[in-house]
């Protein structure tokens, strides 16, 4: 199952991706993602260097599963993370946006 | 209200400047979040699903005008507008970011407000009976009690490291508004043998994954002795209660392992061995804080107001809004009414800035210049004039905040759950949604009567699912949110923990389960019985085979 690096900004809070330039990006869309358990280990060492830099707090890697090309969280959980927004809405009880 | 004094003013600058500094350190490097995190925990501050979340005290749900309009300002300047009001009586900021905490803190500190202990394995904020200084049926206001515990409890040097979080509820009322049975220990001022004030002792009441109803441990506490009493059942907890499970370190836990006999032998033998007048507050003291909740001079005007009486008779929403948010006042012709936040389609216990300074307003002109804030999770204004109620109404109905159901189904109590919060397994405010577009119609809710709806998003109980008449309970099954009901719980004097009445529902089963389980009791009630007396008398049979079919 593929894996993406999620974590907090630490300044703000705000839900974060690492992306395939390293960066950290608010767009699940633009996260990197490993295929395999040792592109894992390899993302989370780049996101605990972001920890001890003081760019991020809470980083985890999360499974993800990817829909005609494009990473979607798998969890409500990490749903709503994604959305950056409370309250999913496509209908009130329905998971997926 | 409660003035602060030099030292108080003192004290929250000091607080502040040194949390600032906290959080440079943080920024900085000089700190690692394991070792920032116990630290802003204790300043209030958490880090949630999508933010960081700021806990600000009210204490005992008292606000001046001027304190909700720096909130307000507070929630436009740092934060998206908006504010959610919790079961503490407390506020919370949703996205608050880090970097602006110092200033939020220092802006807190202006209007004498600030974060500490409302996180923390420590004395939360004590609450209150919402309508304390004005109802019609209290013995005693609670206020400068809860004042005296929140001077008391701050930063007290035995207690601040308690095995685990510790609430106190104190209600000087006939009716308990306040849940004190489901309090570490919650406090009912009563009348004694020799005429005079004291407290009833409720310990070891609470929610969370194993509900307790708060046991007697004292029938009578003579007044001025609150302070050394609660010392001795704090010290007893602190030696003995369990610091290696934080699922078994709260109070009512010990209180349960070791029998409320033993452990009121405990406390007493504490409590009969402390040196009681080094601890409990001198006379003096106790005056001066009171003098701060003297209550306002209201001279009684008449009962009956002919444009009131004739607006009842041709708006029946008005009426309803009448009938249910608006509460006898101990002085004639005044009345406390209970401002909504239970707008169907809002989410329960929010209010936008804009809101919060209308409710400033309002207080300013219709209820000498205070506010309050209920457990569950609306705002009031305790002092009006009977013959202001029109036009206070007209103002509340144009902004969304006269909806009439303080007590009915529609006021629900709701936590954040997943939508916000990082320890929730499912989504609350959504159902919660659902179910008052369900129940939107005032007839049926005025058909159901009296009715406490409360739900969780996870085992914690922030939501108060526990004491629900109805609760709802929302849980993680392999990936999919499902909903746990129980029934027959209830917050006031008879108080019990609801019953879970079997398997749960999907998300967009409950509404429907509800609409069951209100059928049933609709269709079983005899008159004037409320939700619980037909539980009671009926049992879980009627509503398990409406709910599930015939076993």
């Amino acid at each position: 199952m593929p894996n993406v690096i999620t974590a907090n900004r630490l300044t703000d809070g705000i839900v974060v991706y690492l992306a395939a330039d390293g960066r950290w990006t608010e767009d699940i869309g633009r996260a990197r993602f490993a295929e395999t358990e040792d592109e894992t280990n390899a993302l989370e060492q780049i996101g605990d260097k972001a920890v001890k830099d003081r760019i991020v707090v809470a980083m985890y890697p999360m499974p993800v599963e990817l829909r005609d090309g494009a990473v979607d969280a798998l969890s409500v959980r990490e749903r709503i993370r994604a959305a950056h927004r409370t309250t999913l809405t496509k209908d009130w009880y329905d998971v997926p946006l | 209200m409660y003035r602060y004094d030099e030292f108080d003013h003192a004290f929250v600058r000091e607080r502040v400047a040194e949390f600032t500094d906290q959080v440079e350190r943080r920024l900085a490097g000089q700190l690692t979040e394991d070792e920032f995190r116990p630290l802003r925990l204790r300043n209030g501050l958490y880090l949630q699903l999508h933010a960081y979340m700021l806990r600000i005290a009210i204490p005992y749900g008292v606000l001046s005008p001027r304190q909700l309009r720096q909130l307000a300002m507070i929630g436009r300047k740092w934060d998206r507008s908006y504010g959610h009001f919790t079961t503490r009586q407390n506020l919370q900021f949703n996205w608050v970011k880090l970097v602006d905490i110092p200033e939020v803190l220092a802006a807190l500190a202006e209007v004498e407000m600030h974060c500490i202990q409302t996180s923390g394995n420590c004395v939360r904020n004590v609450t209150a009976d919402p309508f304390a200084g004005a109802a019609n049926d209290e013995l005693e206001d609670p206020r400068p009690w809860c004042e005296i515990l929140r001077q008391w409890s701050t930063l007290h040097p035995e207690f601040s490291w308690l095995p685990r979080k510790f609430k106190i509820a104190i209600s000087g009322a006939a009716e308990d508004r306040a849940a004190i049975a489901f309090h570490d220990i919650g406090l009912k001022i009563v009348r004694g043998p020799n005429g005079e004030n004291g407290f009833r002792v409720l310990v070891g009441g609470g929610m969370g994954r194993t509900p307790y109803v708060g046991q007697e441990i004292r029938a009578y506490l003579p007044k001025e002795h609150l302070l050394s009493y609660i010392e001795s059942i704090l010290r007893v907890y602190n030696l003995h209660g369990r610091r290696d499970n934080i699922h078994k370190a709260r109070i009512k836990i010990l209180v349960n392992q070791l029998g409320i006999d033993k452990f009121r032998e405990d406390v007493e033998a504490d409590w009969e061995a402390t040196h009681k007048t080094a601890i409990d507050l001198p006379e003096d003291e106790r005056r001066r804080i009171m003098s701060y909740f003297a209550p306002p001079e209201l001279a009684p005007r008449p009962i009956r107001d002919e444009a009131l009486d004739q607006q009842r008779e041709t708006d029946p929403v008005f009426a309803n809004w009448l009938k249910h948010n608006v509460r006898p006042h101990r002085v004639p012709g005044y009345s406390t009414v209970v401002v909504s936040l239970k707008e169907p389609g809002r989410t329960p216990g929010d209010a936008s800035s804009d809101a919060m300074d209308l409710v400033a307003d309002l207080a300013e002109r219709f209820s000498r210049s205070e506010a309050r804030v209920n457990y569950t999770q609306n705002l009031m204004l305790p002092h009006v004039a009977t013959s202001d109620m029109g036009a206070l109404y007209d103002i509340l109905k144009a902004n969304g905040l006269a909806t009439g159901n303080y007590d009915l189904l529609g006021d629900m109590i709701c936590c954040p759950g997943l939508d916000y919060c990082n320890l929730a397994n499912a989504r609350s405010i959504p159902i919660a949604k659902e179910i008052a577009k369900r129940f939107e119609d005032p007839k049926r809710q005025e058909l159901i009567g009296s009715l406490r709806l409360n739900m969780s998003g996870c085992i914690n109980a922030c939501g108060h699912h526990h004491s629900g008449n109805i609760g709802i309970l929302g849980v993680d099954k392999k990936g999919t949110e499902l909903y746990q009901i129980s029934l027959g719980g209830n917050p006031k004097d008879d108080a019990a923990i609801g019953t879970i009445i079997g398997p749960g529902f999907r998300a967009e089963a409950v509404p429907q389960a509800i609409d069951t389980i209100l059928d049933t009791y609709l269709a079983k009630r005899v008159d004037g019985e409320t939700f619980v007396d037909t539980w009671r008398r009926v049992g879980a049979q009627p509503f398990k085979e409406a709910l599930y079919g015939a076993a």
